[in-house]
């Protein structure tokens, strides 16, 4: 479980998250939602300790991120698994050495069981026959299954995208949407998504958090985003005819 | 940011290289991808660049020499301590600064703008460790031999440009490049290229590192690293002269 208790962090003088509280539980798929300079980056990025706080903490499973002392901090980074926007996959490995890559870090285990590792977390994200390729030559859509296998592959307690849809198709989505949901279940991972898709607020997110100008204004579950009567989660959800669509059809239904 | 920044900045960068590797055999790893691509793959334009040059400085003493009361042996001589002294060291890191300098930026600057080297932070890894020290590992041990390398070609080009050209023979060249040989002036070029592999290694990891934006900004860093790395390669240059010549 992440606590998030009255985070505060700016750059240069500028306040970009102003005194969010919130927390995210462990076996659910947790999203940050907001238009664009909301904070929801800043946000995902104190998450995973890429900013410090300025004021407030988090904490993950009683470890206050403040307390931490340097072998901690790099104890608990080896516990969390982290899929960029753009993938950031190492340009220079094939796909399996990309996976591979924290389990060499990280363990002392021999070269065949880190390959049985790869191989099994390769076939979780449906990705096999692809081994020996490299970043350069797959889809986006592959190279965010590789982001997720290589994210997941140190058995992570923790699991953060970025923004795990842009750039991919509708189709493709879905796909990477239900692969993160399952995985969350399956290994029962405390999950942060990061995102703008309003497919994925309505089909994964057992809880939504809503940022406006760095302040938590809204939060709730996938269910409950379609009753709400909050203004600027209406706005933002429901700005195109389609969404508003679904929503009264869900509403009507109800 | 003004340049005491920059400098304070890069001193910064270069205490959190010299870490201890948090995996030796990832480390050896990315030493040899280093050596292959930082060294190996230097060998060529270095070799060619050597042998044509070290021609040309044999051919121009040969044509600046026209007194018949100065022996001919005298090509190979001044050839020789042209090459060891600062062809080799000198111009030999100046190239490298441009190919291996702008390859470095670009590789690391290109890492830092798709968030790769936040994946490697986010793993809990000292990414400056393992991106800068195999690098500086790598130059500063390979670069010798490739100066040494080009030292033997270059000479060995000023001896073929003069039996091809037919001013000076090949046995007064030899005779000249063996006159008054001074060991120390090997050893001043070999410490010259330690410092000069070191910069070549940092200051575009430095650059690199560093970026903010985009792909055009990873350009415009190419661009200032290389710059910046033979600025501080010809002012190195002087004052290790004046230091161990002098």
């Amino acid at each position: 479980m992440i606590e998030v208790n009255n985070l505060h962090k700016g750059f240069s003088g500028v306040e970009i998250l102003k005194g969010i509280t919130t927390s995210f539980q462990p076996g659910e798929t947790s999203l940050i939602i907001g238009q664009s300079g909301s904070g929801k980056t800043v946000f995902l990025k104190s998450l995973i300790g890429l900013h410090a706080p300025e004021k407030g903490s988090i904490i993950y499973d009683g470890r206050v991120n403040t307390e931490m002392t340097i072998e901690d901090k790099r104890h608990f980074r080896q516990e969390l698994g982290m899929v960029f926007q753009g993938s950031a996959l190492f340009d220079s490995l094939t796909v399996e050495e990309n996976v591979m890559f924290p389990l060499k870090m990280f363990t002392k285990q021999p070269v065949d069981e880190m390959l049985d590792r790869v191989n099994f977390v390769l076939k979780r994200v449906n990705l096999e026959n692809s081994n020996k390729k490299f970043p350069a030559e797959l889809s986006g859509g592959m190279q965010k299954r590789v982001a997720i296998a290589r994210a997941i592959v140190m058995n992570p307690k923790y699991l953060f995208c970025d923004e795990p849809n842009s750039g991919l198709d509708p189709q493709t989505s879905i796909v990477i949407d239900n692969l993160i949901q399952e995985i969350t279940d399956e290994y029962k991972i405390t999950t942060v998504i990061n995102t703008h898709d309003m497919n994925s607020v309505m089909e994964i997110g057992d809880k939504i958090v809503f940022l406006k100008n760095g302040v938590k204004a809204w939060e709730g579950s996938h269910k409950e985003i379609f009753k709400t009567d909050n203004e600027a989660v209406v706005n933002f959800v429901y700005s195109s005819n389609l969404f508003k669509k679904v929503r009264q059809a869900y509403l009507n239904d109800v | 940011m003004n340049y005491v920044e920059h400098i304070g900045k890069y001193f910064v960068m270069l205490k959190q290289v010299f870490t201890k590797p948090q995996r030796a055999r990832v480390f050896r790893e990315a030493l040899f991808r280093e050596i292959d691509e930082l060294g190996l793959k230097s060998l060529g334009i270095i070799a060619f660049i050597s042998f044509f040059i070290g021609g040309v400085i044999a051919l121009q003493t040969a044509l600046n020499l026209e007194s018949p009361f100065i022996p001919k042996s005298l090509i190979g001589f001044a050839a020789k301590r042209s090459i060891i002294l600062e062809f080799a060291p000198t111009f030999c890191s100046i190239i490298l600064a441009g190919k291996v300098g702008s390859y470095i930026t670009s590789s690391i600057g290109t890492m830092r703008v798709t968030e790769q080297i936040d994946a490697l932070e986010v793993m809990g890894i000292n990414s400056l460790n393992y991106l800068v020290l195999p690098k500086i590992i790598a130059t500063v041990f390979f670069y010798p031999f490739l100066v040494v390398l080009g030292m033997f070609l270059g000479i060995f080009g000023g001896w073929v440009a003069g039996v091809l050209s037919g001013l000076f023979s090949g046995i007064d060249f030899i005779t000249g490049v063996q006159m008054d040989f001074d060991p120390f002036l090997l050893t001043y070029a070999i410490i010259k290229t330690l410092v000069f592999a070191f910069l070549i290694a940092t200051v575009p990891s430095y650059h690199g590192y560093y970026v903010k934006g985009g792909s055009l900004e990873v350009g415009k860093a190419s661009t200032q690293s290389v710059v910046w790395t033979i600025v501080v390669i010809v002012i190195a240059n002087y004052f290790l002269t004046q230091m161990l010549l002098t």
